[in-house]
């Protein structure tokens, strides 16, 4: 549905989106996520036709959006970052509004209005004005804009963004239930909701993609994925990194804290996929400790966000 | 409702009579719009009756009343423009108009109407004084509607002018400032203190170019009763270069 070939943006010297290439097909939900200022909402501009590309080529169910942009933006609804809305309207005048420019009139304006409103729980301030909401409100009313003409595509930018957490929670799984049908992009710097939504993930730095898969996928490329999480009472934590240093199968092994008498020691994998080797190995290691907890590792996102991002950020600092 | 489907068949027209009435209702949801008309009202009544001398002239002719207009306008449209697009660019709704399927003129031309409908609300309020010179005496009714035509154009001129200013920036004030500016100097080349300056330099023909820059010049034919095609070529070539630039304002933005 989406495709997106090679595209840049620059203002003027400064490079903000450089070469991002990606497709995203129906029943698709693409994580965006990225340092702020990464690029995320230049590219996410670039695609609803706000904002011209410098170069290269952004096709919408066909359609280009550069040089056919009309039907290129019937198939897509938008929640811009901040969420803006027109302050002097009421609620059920502004997603009228939004219904009548995607060329709904009369009894389907109507309904397309009142499945909205259903849709993003907005029932109780219908005929409040915008701009007497509280934020979450004003949020989910302009959600309800992007989704009020049941579009093919989505892209909702920053689309929990301060939400409170059963808000957050609504979202999510309104995008995961959507996004079954459409083709979904949407952005966030908050990692556990590429987990709670999202089928595929991109991250991007400074304008470029610095990794495309899916959250397992990306969890594997942690420094911690595979690796067995040992817990012990009753050991100095000298003796347990010595002794399961010396595992065969483990590369290295830290000690991650020490409390009350527990030591909690990380053993790192030599290798990606182990079988369980390393977590027997560390077992038999652990014969006569009293072991409190014992558990294979799956690697945690927000690392791999922090040595990706972070690492990319150092290589330019060291040039 | 037979209206309403051969408007939505052809699309763009469909598309600006949401925007506008969208905007014309922006106006009516607070309470500037009452402010300003109260304002205009006054103003005119003013102008007309104190400053303009319309008894001491004991004519039944409405000339006191329309000569003020384009003094009025100078501040008092810029007033009403000057929202037109800077707040959209402030508070962020430019994205959502401008990624829905429409065409940027469709939005420049939508938002514009609705003003120039309120200003046209805001004039059609004046009304009173027509029906006070017809009791008075008996005033050439056409001339009275020629000069409202006129002011009507006038005011449509100024207000496309910021338009095109209010693309500029995102600031209101300055967006006020600049088209204040600008409509200042199409009504000063025009005037007489500054014409009388310009024939000293014994140019006619430089005269008669410069005045023929001036909404005051143009203006008076309507004033007169002449519906001159000259003037009103000249009011709408400004509404519709004026309109233009604004597009292309709203695109060099967006290239960044
Ligand atoms: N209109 C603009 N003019 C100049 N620079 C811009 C403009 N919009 C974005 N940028 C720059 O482009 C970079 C990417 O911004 P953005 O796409 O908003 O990042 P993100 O959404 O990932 O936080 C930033 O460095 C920002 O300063
Ligand atoms: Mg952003």
């Amino acid at each position: 549905m989406i495709k997106v070939e090679n595209l840049s943006k620059s203002f003027g010297p400064k490079l903000a989106v450089d070469g991002v290439s990606f497709t995203v097909e129906r029943g698709e939900v693409l994580g965006f996520l990225g340092p702020n200022g990464a690029g995320k909402s230049t590219t996410m501009r670039m695609i609803t036709g706000f904002i011209p590309p410098s170069d290269g080529r952004i096709t919408v169910g066909g359609f280009d959006m550069v040089a056919n942009p009309i039907p290129a933006k019937r198939l897509i609804g938008y929640l811009p970052e901040n969420a803006p809305s027109y302050a002097d309207m009421t609620v059920e005048g502004f997603l009228s509004f939004a219904a009548e420019l995607r060329g709904m009139r009369g009894d389907a304006r109507k309904k397309a209005v009142s499945r909205a409103i259903e849709m993003c729980f907005l029932e109780s301030v219908i005929y409040q004005s915008v701009d007497t909401l509280s934020k979450g409100y004003r949020h989910r009313t302009c959600f309800a804009q992007s989704i009020i003409h049941d579009p093919d595509v989505l892209i909702l930018d920053e689309p929990t963004d301060g939400l409170d957490p059963n808000q957050k929670h609504e979202v999510r799984s309104l995008i995961r239930r959507m996004g079954a049908r459409k083709a979904i992009i949407f952005s966030t710097h908050i990692l556990e909701e590429v987990d709670a939504a999202c089928t595929r993930a991109i991250i991007i730095d400074r304008g470029r993609i610095v990794a495309n898969g899916t959250p397992e996928e990306l969890r594997h490329k942690s420094e911690q994925s595979g690796a067995v999480l040992l817990c012990v009472s009753g050991q100095p934590s000298g003796a347990v990194s010595e002794r399961l240093n010396h595992l065969s199968s483990a590369r290295r092994t830290t000690i991650v804290k020490e409390e009350n008498g527990k030591v909690w020691a990380r053993v790192y994998s030599k290798s990606k996929n182990t079988d369980g080797e390393l977590a027997r190995n560390v077992m038999q290691a652990a014969q006569g400790w009293s072991v409190e907890e014992l558990h294979t590792e799956e690697g945690r996102l927000d690392d791999v966000f922090r040595s990706i991002t972070l690492s990319e950020t150092a290589k330019e600092v060291s040039k | 409702m037979s209206f309403c489907c051969s408007c939505s068949s052809c699309c763009s027209c469909g598309n600006i009579k949401t925007i506008a009435k969208r905007e014309l209702g922006g106006y009516f949801a607070s309470p500037v719009a009452y402010v300003f008309i109260v304002i205009f009202l006054l103003l005119t009544g003013f102008f007309t009756f104190m400053a303009g001398g319309f008894f001491e002239r004991s004519q039944a002719s409405l000339e006191s009343f329309f000569t003020w207009h384009a003094w009025l306008y100078l501040f008092l449209v810029p007033a009403v423009g000057m929202r037109l697009w800077a707040e959209e660019r402030r508070v962020g709704t430019l994205e959502l108009l401008l990624t829905m399927p429409i065409t940027t003129l469709e939005a420049i031309v939508g938002k514009f109407l609705a003003s120039w409908a309120f200003l046209a609300i805001a004039l059609f309020l004046t009304f009173p004084v027509v029906i006070t010179v017809n009791w008075l005496g008996s005033p050439d009714n056409g001339v009275i509607l020629s000069a409202y035509i006129g002011s009507l154009m006038m005011a449509g001129a100024y207000l496309a002018i910021t338009s095109m200013t209010s693309a500029m920036t995102r600031n209101q004030v300055v967006s006020f400032i600049i088209s204040v500016v600008l409509c200042l100097f199409l009504i000063l080349c025009g005037f007489p203190p500054v014409t009388n300056l310009l024939s000293r330099l014994d140019s006619p023909r430089l005269v008669e170019a410069v005045a023929a820059l001036s909404v005051l010049t143009h203006f008076d034919g309507f004033a007169k009763g002449v519906l001159d095609s000259r003037d009103i070529i000249y009011f709408l070539s400004i509404i519709g270069f004026s309109l233009f630039t604004t597009g292309v304002i709203i695109r060099s933005h967006r290239a960044g």
